[in-house]
């Protein structure tokens, strides 16, 4: 059952084939079996998933039809739930239970969404790793000595270890599409503003963007569906219209025009993860698209003008965890300053503390115009470059990331290497255009991604694109090792209608059953002061 | 630019962050190195370029100057470190 996709579940609701409740616990079991493996989970919720999908099947059983009516799924702990914990992965929100919940909450619940829980990440969502969480790095479900990718790592584990069907994430340099192309699954961050940032705790507001993670372009269209809109508590919500993303998924790619940035296929890119992005370009190719060489001249430069307007605007969104309001207090503070420094240096992790001081740094009188405004004049080239070549093409194509999922600790002492990671997809959060991630198969038994980039609001055309290329291809139904078992799969319910299903080949080690390290413990109970909904 | 130790300790005191006198070389060592990478933006000719703050080129969105949420006090105090009689209690201030 947990091989199902999207459509395929609500098919099995309608025809009571299994209830919400039954998927439920299908799904809660298969987390308390295997997430020991993974970490991906920090909080799972038992109780408050089990009464969500009650509700679900008494409006199924009311007649009610939503596309996502009863489908588990899982939010990255950085959106707020109301009465469930969330700790944006560190320990200055570990005893944090929101009174209220991120507005894509909100949306989910009503779409009758059944959350199960909330997925590891990296701490205040900086990372490309997941390494830097509080509550101990998550382990890559195609291989267990390997990153998932960051900051959405839990969320992307999850759903590639068939854990849950759908989640959340958010994507501020390439936290979705990183850990999507890393654990192969299906990743979207739509355009800026798309998505509503309400309750979603914030890093670096200009570039902050929700969107979702599945295995399938299809899948992450009904997510989208759910989540997208006008938000009027969220000065930066777009008033534009949404669409039906799921629409236009059939159309043709023939005329098609996607432009291959010379850039994003130089040195840097392992060799055999550029021979994996090629031979998906050639599958759309061969459905009537045409290849098109384009630059964008100042990609290169994405890193430093990154690297200076997330941490000056994490440096501002930061300042508001002072241990008097809510989140950590150091113990016994001396006076009102001990209290702010230590609560501050005792409540967030090194990365964190790092990003905030040359945040500050860049942001002090006498630096503010060398750094943050000149990082904001080079972000409008980089867009430029964008708005240019769109001129010529229809969509932008490459690689997610330079190679596959690197070794745990691999990059934690040096932090510039992790930060290099994040050379094609950062330039796409300056620009506030939407990116998504596709499977594009395994390099050494790793999965890497295949990324569209597309015209602002155009999410719909590069969900099409997904779509067409998942029809003709089957990347995203590739399982990883330990996730190709199920843990009591007594439904039923006819396999997933995959054209090959892949038996785990030796190359790709069993995950074992390593328990994960770090923090505290990886799952636990409802919160405390749970008043949920 | 290299950043010196003291700059460092400086930033941290503006941001409120506690760095212990045996920290303050490796966390100066490491921020250079970051600031070494952001430093090529120097090179980049940017004459005349308008700094972007939205990708989108949205301005700040206004609503009528009305009430629209109601007390939650107990609510939001209910997750405070500590409050008393509905204020949040931090050690003295003033002698």
């Amino acid at each position: 059952m947990h091989e199902l996709s999207v459509a395929q579940l609500r098919q099995g609701l309608r025809e009571q084939q299994f209830s919400s409740v039954e998927l439920t616990r299908s799904y809660l079991d298969r987390i308390r079996a295997l997430d020991g493996n993974y970490n991906s989970f920090v909080t799972v919720d038992q109780e408050g998933a089990l009464a969500a999908a009650a509700v679900a099947d008494a409006r199924l059983a009311a007649g009610e039809t939503g596309p996502l009516l009863g489908i588990p799924l899982a939010h990255k702990d950085i959106f707020c739930t109301h009465g469930v914990r969330t700790s944006c992965g560190s320990k200055m929100l570990d005893n944090f239970v929101p009174p209220y919940d991120a507005t894509v909450a909100i949306r989910l619940r009503e779409a009758g969404t059944v959350m199960l829980g909330k997925t590891n990440m990296d701490e205040f969502a900086m990372g490309s790793s997941n390494e830097s969480s509080f509550y101990g790095p998550v382990r890559n479900p195609w291989h267990s000595e390997h990153v998932p990718g960051g900051s959405s790592g839990g969320s992307a584990a999850a759903v590639a270890a068939r854990l849950v069907p759908l989640a959340t994430g958010t994507d501020t340099g390439g936290s979705i599409r990183q850990p999507a192309a890393f654990c192969g699954i299906t990743g979207l961050k739509p355009t800026y503003g798309r998505v509503s940032r309400l309750g979603m705790i914030a890093f670096a507001s200009s570039l902050d963007q929700g969107g979702p993670m599945a295995r399938s372009a299809e899948d992450c269209a009904l997510l989208l569906n759910a989540m997208a809109g006008f938000d009027p508590l969220d000065s930066t919500s777009s008033e534009l219209a949404t669409e039906d993303y799921s629409a236009g998924l059939q159309q043709t790619l023939s005329g098609l025009r996607i432009g291959l940035p010379r850039e994003y296929f130089g040195e840097g890119l392992d060799a055999a993860t550029g021979e994996r992005i090629h031979a998906a370009l050639a599958l759309l190719e061969q459905q009537g698209a045409t290849l098109v060489d384009i630059s964008l001249p100042h990609t290169a430069l994405s890193i430093p003008t990154y690297y200076i307007i997330a941490p000056a605007e994490a440096s501002t969104n930061l300042s508001r965890f002072d241990g008097v309001r809510y989140g950590y207090r150091c113990e016994e503070p001396r006076d009102l300053h001990d209290l702010y420094t230590r609560s501050r240096a005792e409540g967030f992790g090194d990365e964190v503390k790092r990003r905030i001081l040359v945040g500050t740094y860049a942001l002090s009188a006498g630096y503010y115009d060398a750094y943050y405004k000149k990082a904001q004049q080079v972000r409008r080239l980089i867009q430029a470059d964008f708005l240019s070549a769109f001129k010529q093409v229809d969509i932008i194509a490459g690689p997610t990331t330079p190679g596959p999922a690197f070794k745990l600790g691999a990059k934690t002492s040096d932090p510039l290497a992790m930060y290099l990671e994040d050379v094609y997809t950062l330039a796409v959060n300056l620009a506030g255009l939407p990116g998504m991630s596709l499977p594009a198969g395994l390099v050494s038994g790793l999965p890497v991604g295949l990324q569209l980039i597309g015209q602002h609001f155009q999410e719909a055309r590069l969900l099409n694109v997904g779509h067409q290329l998942q029809q003709v291809s089957d990347w995203h139904q590739q399982t990883p090792p330990a996730g190709a078992r199920s843990a009591g799969d007594s439904f039923g319910f006819p396999p997933a209608l995959s054209p090959a299903e892949r038996a785990p080949t030796a190359e790709q080690a069993p995950t074992g059953g390593r328990a994960p390290t770090g923090g505290r413990a990886a799952t636990a109970e409802r919160a405390p002061t749970g008043d949920a909904p | 630019m290299t950043i010196q130790q003291d700059e460092i300790e400086k930033i941290a005191e503006l941001a409120r962050i506690r760095i212990a006198p045996e920290e303050a070389a490796e966390a100066t060592a490491r921020i250079a190195t970051i600031l070494n990478l952001v430093d090529q933006l120097q090179a980049v000719d940017t004459h005349g370029v308008e700094p972007m703050a939205n990708p989108l080129g949205a301005v700040q969105r206004l609503r009528p100057d009305t009430v629209t949420e109601a007390d939650q006090r107990e609510a939001f105090q209910a997750i405070a470190p500590a409050v008393e009689n509905g204020l949040y209690l931090v050690p003295k201030v003033i002698e």
